[in-house]
């Protein structure tokens, strides 16, 4: 088998849209309302579930025959558990700036449940190689998901685009102009809606849904 | 093999402990030398902020404006005797962590900027979710704020987390500490909401931010509570003259 087989073209692309992890299998929530104020963190974090998400398939599908299957979801956790922690001492040294931004969500992913669905259900049963595809789709599908909602929320919530001013200062209520940032914008509440409106959208593109 | 028997699952486990401890454990110890110098480094950005010293490229370019800008770090406590007098560069005040701010250990960095004698003090609050903290530039007159720098754990972002952002920390420059006429020496700087600044009370009030007004009044607590604790040495640094 090759290593882009059309079975495996399959596992990478699906999470994106027609099985996405967020709007099809409404996981990851909780951290998807949480850092995406802005756009920055949301694609630090998204980035961050991606590479956990596919190592800890890896990983787990080198182990799956190994594995006890009493206390395999404890192994699934204690293996997530320290590559988070891996990644947040890695961010801390490396990266400090954002790792400030992200605070705890980080160590939050921990707890996202995509990352355990995917262990559960893909890597316990499949090849490394394949595990590992459907960890970066899984993770991509999260990401791009976060980019979105993170990109509209901090355009009306903010006026700006990563920290950069998109909307010019002239047009605000306060110099003159007809303008107002939306504070909703900046609510977690408004992040539940915009995704549900993303999952409204998707489930509109696909039939089958 | 059995994966099912028990003395398999408990070796599995164990040995499975053991290892990530190891891991865990070497990558803490290895990383942490580059994590403390990315904190002070920080801390010293934090620092030249409230100076009005900001976006600085690089760990080259913090190292030296700092080494520049800020003469001594002191000691003093809040009737304005000096503990230790910052002889020794970043070893006395710079060195006393967020939380060991008390009455009795107040930090204080004597900067210079122009030629013109500053004193940054640091001040600790609490904001709506978590904790706020901030430095203080006073001028040499040690009646006015030459600047500010404030931060936080987690405000709300886009809300209570624009304390954090240049233009609010801006308002700060330029205002008085006192009431005009005052002899009580009780700091009369507070955030007040958007636009309700009282007539003639414009040099001690400073707008707050709009739907964010817990955030706000945690700044303003908490600039008047570290301003309380310095006006001792205040006051004895004008005895002085």
């Amino acid at each position: 088998m090759s290593l882009f087989s059309k079975a495996n073209r399959e596992v990478l692309t699906s999470p994106l849209a027609k099985n996405n992890p967020v709007a099809v299998q409404v996981l990851g929530i909780c951290s998807a309302l949480a850092v995406t104020a802005q756009l920055e963190p949301a694609i630090v974090m998204g980035l961050s579930v991606t590479v956990i998400t596919a190592f800890a398939n890896v990983i787990i599908s080198l182990l799956r025959k190994t594995i006890p299957n009493r206390i395999r979801i404890i192994v699934q956790l204690v293996v997530v558990a320290s590559l988070v922690t891996l990644v947040s001492q890695i961010l801390k040294a490396y990266a400090y700036d954002v790792s400030v931004q992200l605070s705890v969500y980080v160590g939050l992913i921990i707890t996202n449940c995509i990352l355990m669905g995917r262990l559960e259900a893909f890597a316990m049963m499949n090849g490394p190689w394949e595990s590992f595809l459907d960890g970066v789709g899984s993770g991509l599908g999260y990401a791009w998901i976060l980019v979105a909602v993170g990109f509209v929320r901090e355009l009306f919530g903010n006026g700006t685009l990563l920290g950069l001013r998109v909307i010019p200062d002239s047009l605000y209520v306060e110099n003159g102009g007809f303008y107002v940032n939306n504070g909703m914008m900046t609510m977690p509440a408004m992040a539940l809606i915009l995704v549900g409106c993303l999952i409204w959208a998707l489930r509109a593109c696909q039939k089958e849904q | 093999m059995d994966t099912n028997k028990n003395s398999y699952t408990i070796i599995y486990a164990s040995v499975m402990v053991i290892v990530v401890a190891f891991l865990l454990a070497f990558v803490s110890s290895a990383l942490k030398p580059t994590q403390d110098q990315n904190v002070e480094l920080d801390k010293k950005k934090q620092i030249l902020a409230s100076l009005g010293l900001r976006d600085l490229d690089g760990a080259e370019a913090v190292e030296k404006a700092y080494s520049e800008a800020v003469v001594c770090d002191l000691v003093v406590d809040s009737l304005g005797n000096v503990l230790k007098d910052g002889k020794n560069k970043d070893k006395d005040g710079f060195v006393v962590p967020q939380k060991e701010i008390s009455p009795s250990c107040l930090p204080v960095y004597v900067c210079k900027i122009k030629d013109e004698t500053k004193y940054v003090i640091p001040m600790t609050g609490r904001g709506l979710w978590g904790g706020l903290w901030g430095y203080m530039a006073i001028n040499a007159d040690l009646r006015t704020v030459f600047g500010a720098y404030f931060s936080h754990e987690s405000e709300t972002a886009g809300l209570g987390a624009l304390i954090a952002d240049k233009p609010f920390q801006e308002k700060f420059i330029g205002k008085n500490i006192f009431a005009e006429g005052d002899s009580t020496g009780t700091p009369a700087l507070c955030v007040v909401k958007n636009g309700k600044v009282e007539a003639g009370k414009d040099k001690t009030q400073v707008d707050g931010i709009t739907g964010a007004t817990l955030t706000s009044v945690g700044v303003s607590n908490m600039v008047q509570d570290g301003l309380k604790q310095y006006v001792g040495y205040f006051k004895s640094l004008e005895q002085k003259r």
